[in-house]
């Protein structure tokens, strides 16, 4: 027969030193004077914020945000300063010619962790020099709901096609299918600074300045 | 113009003066409150709603955003529960928006009026005492007080219709059939018949130091001696706390808790009814600072500011003496009251911001141990104070007229110079006080750097 456990648990008196309380005064227990304090606190504020508002001295909330008086920002005519490296919305960067860097290699898409790439890779049609040395995107999509943001397309692109230094970040649309960005919009994008180009130049394997092997080079 | 013509018209003029005082005022701290709230916690406020003139946007410092409010409350669902007591619900807002419209009628806002004197000539000068001389014959114009309704018991009016405010709550909460609103209403009748015990008992030193019930006549015992915060400095506190109270705004709010009982009694008001209980609130915060005002801060007076005009003294000696005509003087003291009031609002709007709300239990024993015994100390220091100073001789009598003229100074110093102050400080570059006050700073650091080396070298 099992015993019952009441009165059997031994508790244990708890030991320790008392918390102190903090010994308020009669002066402060009298509660008006304490209100004329805070009172006065509230008033310092109240007046430095009113001058600094009708002499138009308030400080600049986007150059200066954690200065003190009113920092308030107006959202949509003052924005937050993002930091350079901020990941916005991707965006294709552009050749001279305006066609996509892009040759469709599939790295971005592979690299995803979201899995929010598609592309559908073509050959350049007969004629053109590129034909043979590298494809383009025929498609390229990319679910800006699914992206994490996480930049991992932009460190795999072999090519600096792809970049997210548009400084936007996600805009909120009202439909599931405005947030799936075709090609056409990737390659309307701007970096913050206005550029569709990338930094560095790209050097296509007909042109002169092009210092790798080319067809004709490897025809051996 | 006939007398009875005149005594009309001069009764419509006060009741515009005091209800469009009153609502307008009332609106116009929406604005206020929020604005000021704003300032104090370094934010801007409302200041988006705008109208277009000329192609130009207006904000005019966020005022249209009471308007905008206006408009909304007047467009918006009128929605009553469907259990709800249908008559009881309409009629709540009501008597909660009337007693305070109508409480303004009794408060003076200026000294009486002789209208006979200014028959002849508008600029006429009338002596500092003596009263008006009344109606003789049926052709003589009677004098006009300052009042809308000259009740000679007129605190008792205020107290009766101040206890009109907890009917209101009260059917509010009941009729709209919801558990929150019940609440709401118990606390407020509860809280609010708490503090009107205090605040009529607070208010009966100053009755017995005026000797009158009647508000005029507290107005002009205050003109002639000194404020009454100089005499009955407790009762004011007491007062100005209870007054607080009743108004049902932080550290007094019990009747709203969004995390207890939601909004309380407003729980089920919406659209204009809500507008009717808000606007009673406001109108509320008004009332209380005119009492306040008429009771404690010298009412329509300005310091030195008599019936003839301004006359400095110090005890019987008059240092200077300037006639006013009768007419600037009802004005100068009608312009006094009104920025008086105004004055007083913003503050009660710093105290609602500043403190922290009590607990229920915390504001109930508040009320009954702390003030209610307050008031009673007061009431009895008050009627030792009395008799001492009936007993005493005409040198402490003329000692203690000379102690009031020294704080009308202090007072008078104080309208004269806190509105330039003010004025010098927001006309003043930021840069200028801040090496002011650095200079200062470094005065003080040097002068504790001296009593450092004072004592190391005293060690």
């Amino acid at each position: 027969m099992p015993q019952p456990l009441v009165g059997k648990i031994q508790y244990d008196r708890v030991k320790g030193t008392p918390v102190a309380r903090p010994r308020r005064t009669a002066l402060e227990q009298a509660y008006v004077v304490e209100v004329v304090k805070g009172l006065g606190v509230t008033m310092r504020h109240f007046f430095k914020n009113t001058k600094s508002m009708f002499r138009g001295e308030r400080p600049d909330a986007v150059k200066d945000p954690l200065s003190e008086g009113i920092t308030t920002l107006a959202y949509p005519e003052q924005k937050k300063v993002y930091p350079p490296r901020f990941r916005g919305v991707h965006r294709l960067t552009l050749r001279n010619d305006g066609s996509p860097r892009c040759v469709a290699c599939l790295c971005c898409s592979t690299a995803c962790p979201a899995q929010c790439i598609y592309i559908e890779a073509g050959e350049y049609p007969d004629g053109d020099n590129r034909r043979g040395y590298e494809r383009y995107p025929v498609k390229f999509v990319i679910d800006e709901l699914r992206c994490i943001f996480c930049g991992y397309c932009v460190e795999a692109c072999p090519c600096d096609a792809i970049r997210m230094d548009t400084g936007r970040h996600a805009v909120p649309y009202d439909s599931r299918e405005q947030f799936i960005y075709g090609k056409a919009m990737l390659m309307s994008l701007e970096s913050a600074d206005g550029k569709q180009l990338a930094e560095n130049p790209r050097h296509e394997p007909p042109d002169p300045t092009h210092p790798g092997i080319d067809r004709l080079k490897g025809a051996h | 113009m006939s007398p009875v013509l005149v005594s009309i018209l001069g009764s419509a003029i006060k009741i515009a003066i005091a209800v469009g005082f009153s609502l307008n005022l009332g609106g116009l701290l929406t604005w206020l409150e929020r604005r000021q709230m704003a300032m104090m916690q370094d934010r801007i406020g409302p200041h988006r709603a705008d109208i277009k003139l000329g192609g130009k946007k207006f904000t005019f410092a966020g005022l249209l955003h009471p308007a905008a409010d206006a408009v909304k409350f007047f467009f918006k669902e009128d929605f009553v529960p469907p259990n709800a007591d249908k008559l009881l619900h309409s009629l709540a807002p009501m008597l909660a928006l009337f007693p305070p419209l109508v409480l303004m009628g009794v408060v003076p806002m200026f000294d009486t009026v002789c209208p006979e004197s200014l028959r002849n000539n508008l600029w006429h000068e009338i002596p500092r005492f003596g009263t008006c001389a009344m109606a003789s014959t049926a052709k003589q114009l009677g004098p006009i007080s300052g009042q809308v309704v000259d009740i000679n018991v007129g605190i008792l009016y205020v107290f009766a219709l101040a206890g009109m405010g907890i009917v209101g709550a009260t059917i509010a909460g009941w009729s709209s059939d919801n558990k929150f609103s019940l609440l709401g209403g118990l606390r407020a009748a509860s809280q609010l018949v708490s503090y009107e015990v205090a605040m009529g008992i607070s208010i009966v030193g100053a009755m017995m130091v005026y000797g009158s019930l009647r508000l005029d006549e507290m107005a002009r015992w205050q003109g002639e001696n000194t404020w009454g915060i100089w005499v009955q400095p407790l009762g004011f506190i007491l007062f100005l706390t209870a007054a607080i109270a009743e108004t049902k705004r932080t550290p007094f709010d019990l009747p709203e808790g969004e995390s207890e009982i939601v909004a309380g009694y407003l729980v089920e008001y919406s659209g204009f009814k809500f507008a009717m209980f808000y606007t009673g609130e406001y109108i509320e915060i008004v009332i209380s600072s005119a009492l306040v005002t008429a009771l404690y801060l010298g009412g329509y007076n300005i310091p030195f500011l008599h019936r003839d005009g301004i006359t400095l003294s110090l005890g019987d000696d008059i240092l200077w003496h300037k006639g006013l005509p009768h007419l600037v003087v009802i004005l100068l003291q009608l312009g006094t009251f009104l920025g008086k009031v105004t004055v007083l609002c913003w503050a009660q709007i710093f105290i609602r911001w500043t403190l922290p709300r009590f607990r229920y239990d915390q504001l109930m024993k508040l009320g009954w141990r702390m003030l209610l015994p307050a008031c009673l100390v007061n009431v009895f220091l008050t009627g030792i104070a009395l008799l001492a100073f009936d007993r005493s001789s005409p040198a402490t009598h003329d000692t203690f007229q000379v102690i009031g003229d020294a704080l009308n100074w202090v007072v008078l110093a104080g309208m004269v110079f806190f509105p330039l102050w003010l004025v010098w400080g927001m006309f003043t570059p930021s840069s200028f006080i801040s090496r002011r006050n650095e200079l200062r700073g470094r005065r003080s650091a040097a002068a504790a750097a001296a009593v450092a080396t004072e004592e190391a070298s005293a060690h």
